[in-house]
């Protein structure tokens, strides 16, 4: 809402407040004020001119050579602005002036002939064209007859005025008009409020009733309509002042019948529509729903569609308007419009939300109405109208207004006690400071013992119960008198849970092993929504979740996994050449398990990395390693071993994934997650190189994960070590070999480790070698030489029969 | 006797003080400690002496070899020391050249922030509450006094699954499912980090996707006041102890009064400057006292229970503490922008 502060001036005194000041207090004390804007930048030595004569100039065509009487002197000026003439009043720079966009009027000979100042348009003046009316915007501007000769034109055209922007949210709709706003800032700066004059002097010998009738069919969606008639109107610009406030408010002015209404319109807050009664089709306003395959053709030229959710505004016949979003262009107000049918109504906001969701119409009207107007300005606002019409149009307004009136026009009440304000503000206010604050907002209250009585005024829609008047106290009363305090009385310890401490712990891990924590996008393209699966996501069951509007196609589904968009983040900065690149993140991914959702679906919080490039680089001494499949292993082991889980590696096969470099990650016998370096192919499409990636679905490490371990006393007698190393088929795992091994030996093996792997010269076609390191132990005692050979013999034959191996001699 | 001892020692010191290898001091102790030396020979002619004599020059003798020895033990240490130093000389290296390079990874910036606001909060006595992405227009909205219809829900764009499924537009679901869960039975201090989501297209200071953290505390007798003296730790433990802060009024559906807090603007320290847009004040987050029927919702009988909540934008406190300027570096992981902040 646009707020013009010389518009403002007319009901609350604003003598001893800048409009910087007045936009600070309000919005310290209601409603944010987003900028102040001046009109027009000041200018000086411009003023009101009498074009006393207008010739064609000796030596050139478009050029006008004119007498102009600016008070004390008389100066020649030649103009060029196609419509100077004489007789008029214009606004003319001085000689010394500077104009807003810089230029300096100086006495010049223009075709040899003298001119001593220049004729303005409204640009010139510095007005935004947006403001500007059409009917003035080519050429100069001419005054009104009644302006005097001499004045200052800044104050003439309200160009000193400011502009208070107002973000005005869906709680306060009161302060969508001058008037709304013009209370609060009477309470705020504790003025008296001058509300406008509302007589009307109505022509006796013309009857309303004799011209319209009005009736209702949808009286929930419209509980009042009232219908004023205006007769021999004169379509002609609306008052200089008129137009002034419109520019400031935002609005371009059009004629005196338009402008008016839009002039109300903005004063209370209550649309208007003024009818040509010529035009209108008939002598009865029947308001009702609209119909199937119904249409109408609004004030744009735009052929509406109607349904049963329209309420419509009728002749009888057809629609004429949609009720408070637009009117029809069947019965615009236009030049030749000499009698007016003036509409003000109340609208149910819901149908007005309803058909302006349908149409996309919003504009001035439809917005107030849904937002809701005030019960009791409806009507006053029709006769404010009139009353300007009779003024500013030389209507004549017929007496008596015909209206079919079922509006709740009540005030609510609400009861109060200044100790409850008191104990909800943790504040000791007297009981007279609460009742000035109300005072302050005109509102009327009576006492009851202990209990204030508050009558709400309808023009405060948002204020229902006890918090809403509290509100009202303290924002008046002023936040800043407010005491600091923290709660007091209940206690408990804060804190993390778990879950949330192994969050943190994960993170802590994967930072310090050399990753860097990423944030992407849950939401991701369909395709990519649903690859990367870890195992425990089956085939089938697990749907991804798609939006029903996206806003594009690249963030449409949720993810199945973290790493497409991971992968997308290697991608931003491979092309920004940095190559080496290792990164993890922890987030949600969302699996639906139907295909047609119709509830929340599973959120799992995975842990992903994704590495590419070197990951050891130490080129001086020429060390240099890429990522390979056993870097990121080592840091998945290493996570687990830091949460004390033991997993196992099974090598496995995934789409999207290399087929011989992948495993699948076990937890107590159930696939988690995977490990492994993502397809070629795919890498490609990423347009990154060598990538190895792992994910791990957190929940099942949740699950199992023991918060506080618990202790193990450190060995005191001394472990013997073992190494044996078995020729083995090339395609026999060693680590199912190591499990193996661990598993005979137990329980004296604690620990088996493999410390050589050897393929190729002097090893049989098809075989391998590996070396495992055996530690023996016993926590109570020292072990015995013949027990340990036993053990060993035992692990060697276990081994050979089930791997058909030998031991390398 | 006494004199030819004196004599050998004499002697015996200054050729070890010569000495200038270590072979030479082998050679001197058995020159003159060895069986053949020259103390050795001196002392055989002890038998010669009288009783009285040769307990004196016993220990004579005895000092003398302990000199010596002593000397033979000094010289070698000092030789061993010395050659040594010579070939530590020889290992020099070139201490300017780069170290093995270790890889630094860290946490990103917005959870730093979490983190640190969370830690705030607990150290107060909150816990921490976490809900589902995926929300019931239920929880997200009707819930929070947010009935279908309502003007206000304009305020947000949502991303709609189904009628009735959404991506959570804010946290405060997790504060309704909290409510609920409690059943009016016990008071509340609790805070929610997490994501949302909103219509919104990416630019420099909107992102489809950002995380909120907001406060719920209900309990008897909660006042404005306790939000203000709340909020005011907040604000000068996140910004710094010579903040200050300043309530406005606002609206949001959930709690009435509803306020907006505003930070003393650090950069020009409340003077006004282009950061805050000449105002010395910078908006950081919205709160208000929980609207009774959004207690009455959760069971909570507002004639007894009242609360504050209070919620901001992560991002936000992020870019205005670190001087972020664009909230999509948050969500492209470029590794140059992650890197700055590794230890924030
Ligand atoms: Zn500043």
């Amino acid at each position: 809402m646009l707020v013009s502060y010389n518009w403002l001036r007319n009901y609350v005194n604003l003598d001893h407040v800048t409009p910087e000041e007045l936009a600070e207090k309000i919005t310290r004390s209601g409603i944010e004020v987003e900028g102040v804007e001046y009109l027009a930048p000041a200018v000086e030595n411009i003023v009101v001119g009498y074009v006393k004569s207008c010739e064609k100039h000796p030596d050139a065509d478009k050029l006008n050579l004119c007498q102009v009487d600016v008070g004390e002197e008389s100066l020649q000026i030649v103009c060029g602005a196609p419509n100077v003439g004489e007789g008029q009043k214009v606004a003319v720079a001085k000689p010394g002036t500077k104009l807003p966009n810089g230029m300096k009027i100086k006495k010049v000979k223009l075709r040899g002939v003298e001119s001593n100042g220049m004729i303005c348009s409204l640009q010139e003046l510095g007005l935004d064209e947006k403001y500007i009316p059409t009917d003035v915007a080519e050429g100069i501007f001419v005054f009104p007859e009644d302006a005097e000769v001499g004045t200052p034109v800044q104050e003439l055209l309200n160009l000193d005025d400011a502009v208070l922007d107002l973000d005005v949210l869906a709680n306060r709709p009161d302060a969508l008009s001058m008037l709304g706003v013009a209370y609060d800032v009477a309470a705020v700066l504790d003025q008296p409020i001058h509300l406008p004059d509302e007589n009307l002097n109505a022509d006796e010998s013309i009857q309303a009733e004799d011209y319209i009738d009005v009736k209702i069919d949808s009286i929930e969606n419209n509980p009042y309509y009232g219908a004023f008639v205006i007769r021999d109107v004169e379509i002609k610009p609306a008052p200089l002042w008129m137009r002034n406030y419109l520019m400031a408010s935002g609005i371009r002015p059009i004629n005196n019948v338009v402008d008016i209404t839009n002039f109300v319109l903005l004063e209370y807050g209550q649309p208007l529509h003024a009818f040509d009664y010529d035009r209108f089709g008939s002598k009865e306003v029947v308001i009702r729903q609209g119909k199937e395959n119904e249409t109408m053709i609004t004030l744009d030229d735009q052929e509406r569609q109607l349904n049963e959710k329209n309420l419509v505004i009728t002749n009888g016949k057809e629609p004429v308007a949609l009720a408070g979003v637009m009117g029809g262009a069947d019965s615009e107000v236009t030049d030749e419009t000499t009698n007016i049918l003036l509409e003000a109504a109340y609208f149910d906001a819901a149908s007005v939300r309803h058909t302006v969701k349908q149409t996309g119409l919003r504009s001035e009207s439809s917005t107030r109405f849904e937002k809701g107007v005030d019960p009791n300005r409806v009507k006053r606002a029709g006769i404010r109208a009139c009353s300007l019409l009779q003024k500013y149009a030389g209507g004549k307004v017929a007496a008596g207004v015909v209206e079919v009136d079922e509006l709740d026009k009540s005030e609510k009440s609400v009861t109060i006690t200044t100790s409850k304000v008191n104990q909800r503000l943790g504040m000791e206010l007297d009981e007279k400071d609460v009742t000035s604050v109300l005072a302050r907002l005109q509102f009327e209250f009576s006492k009851n013992g202990e209990e204030i009585v508050v009558q709400v005024p309808t023009r405060r829609l948002d204020i229902s119960i006890f918090e809403d008047i509290l509100e009202e106290v303290i924002r008046i009363y002023g936040y800043d008198h407010l005491p600091y305090t923290i709660p007091q009385g209940w206690v408990q310890a804060g804190g993390l849970t778990d879950v949330q401490l192994l969050q943190r712990e994960i993170k802590n891990y994967l930072s310090s092993a050399g990753l860097m924590e990423t944030l992407t996008y849950s939401l991701t393209n369909k395709q990519d929504a649903s690859r990367f699966l870890t195992p425990d996501m089956e085939e089938g069951t697990a749907n991804t979740v798609g939006l029903a509007m996206p806003m594009s196609e690249e963030h449409s589904h949720l993810r199945l996994s973290l790493i497409p968009e991971m992968l997308r983040v290697l991608q931003h900065n491979v092309a920004r050449t940095q190559t080496d690149l290792a990164y993890y993140e922890i987030g949600k991914v969302f699996i639906s398990e139907e295909e047609q959702i119709t509830k929340q679906p599973i959120e799992n919080l995975h842990v992903a990395g994704a590495l590419t490039g070197l990951w050891h680089n130490h080129p001086w001494q020429q060390e240099k390693k890429p990522v390979d499949f056993y870097v990121a292993k080592g840091i998945v082991e290493g996570l687990f071993a830091h949460l004390e889980l033991d997993v196992t590696f099974v090598q496995t096969k995934m789409e999207d994934m290399h087929p011989g470099r992948c495993a699948e990650i076990r937890l107590n016998g159930k696939g988690i997650g995977y490990v492994g370096q993502i397809h070629p192919l795919v890498a490609k499409d990423f347009d990154v190189k060598e990538t190895y990636v792992f994910e791990i679905n957190l929940e099942s490490v949740f699950s199992v994960h023991q918060a506080t371990p618990s202790f193990t006393d450190i060995p005191r007698y001394p472990s013997v070590t073992r190494d044996i190393a078995f020729i083995l088929d090339n395609d026999v795992p060693a680590g199912e070999v190591q499990a193996v091994i661990k598993e005979t030996g137990a329980p004296l093996v604690k620990e088996v480790s493999i410390f050589d792997v050897y393929q190729g010269e002097h090893m049989e076609e098809g075989k391998k070698s590996v070396a495992y390191r055996l530690l023996y132990q016993d926590p109570s005692r020292t072990l015995k030489d013949d027990e340990v050979e036993t053990s060993y013999q035992a692990v060697v034959e276990k081994v050979n029969n089930q791997f058909g191996s030998y031991v390398r001699s | 006797m006494k004199e030819e001892l004196q004599a050998i020692e004499q002697e015996a010191l200054a050729a070890i003080e010569k000495a200038e290898n270590s072979q030479a001091v082998q050679e001197m102790k058995v020159k003159y400690l060895g069986k053949k030396g020259s103390l050795t020979t001196v002392l055989r002619g002890m038998g010669k002496l009288s009783k009285e004599e040769r307990p004196v020059i016993g220990e004579l003798a005895n000092n003398v070899r302990e000199s010596i020895t002593e000397a033979l033990e000094a010289k070698t240490e000092k030789l061993e020391r010395e050659a040594l130093n010579e070939q530590l000389e020889t290992e020099t290296i070139d201490v300017t050249l780069p170290g093995n390079p270790v890889h630094v990874g860290g946490r990103h910036l917005l959870t730093s922030i979490m983190e640190e606001i969370e830690d705030l909060f607990i150290g107060m006595g909150y816990e921490v509450k976490e809900g589902p992405e995926v929300e019931t227009d239920y929880y997200n909205f009707e819930k929070l006094n947010l009935p279908k219809n309502h003007p206000a829900r304009d305020m947000q764009d949502t991303f709609f699954i189904t009628n009735e499924l959404l991506l959570r537009t804010q946290t405060s679901p997790v504060q309704a499912r909290t409510m609920e869960a409690y059943q009016g039975k016990r008071p509340i201090k609790m805070i929610c980090p997490g994501k949302v989501y909103r219509r919104d297209t990416d630019d420099a200071t909107h992102s489809h996707q950002f995380r909120q953290i907001e406060g719920l505390v209900v309990d008897k007798n909660i006042t404005l006041s306790d939000l203000k003296g709340t909020l005011d730790v907040f604000a000068k433990k996140m910004f710094g102890k010579d903040r200050e802060i300043r309530l406005r009024p606002s609206f949001f559906p959930f709690t009435e009064p509803s306020v907006e807090m505003d930070v003393s603007c650090k950069v020009c320290n409340g003077k006004g400057c282009s950061v805050c847009k000449h105002t010395g004040w910078i908006e950081i987050l919205g709160g208000g006292m929980v609207h009774p029927r959004v207690l009455e919702m959760s069971g909570y009988d507002s004639t007894v229970y009242s609360g504050f909540a209070f919620g901001m934008g992560q991002e936000r406190i992020a870019m205005l503490k670190y001087g972020v300027n664009d909230i999509r570096h948050f969500y492209t992981n470029d590794v140059r922008f992650l890197s700055q902040y590794h230890q924030a």
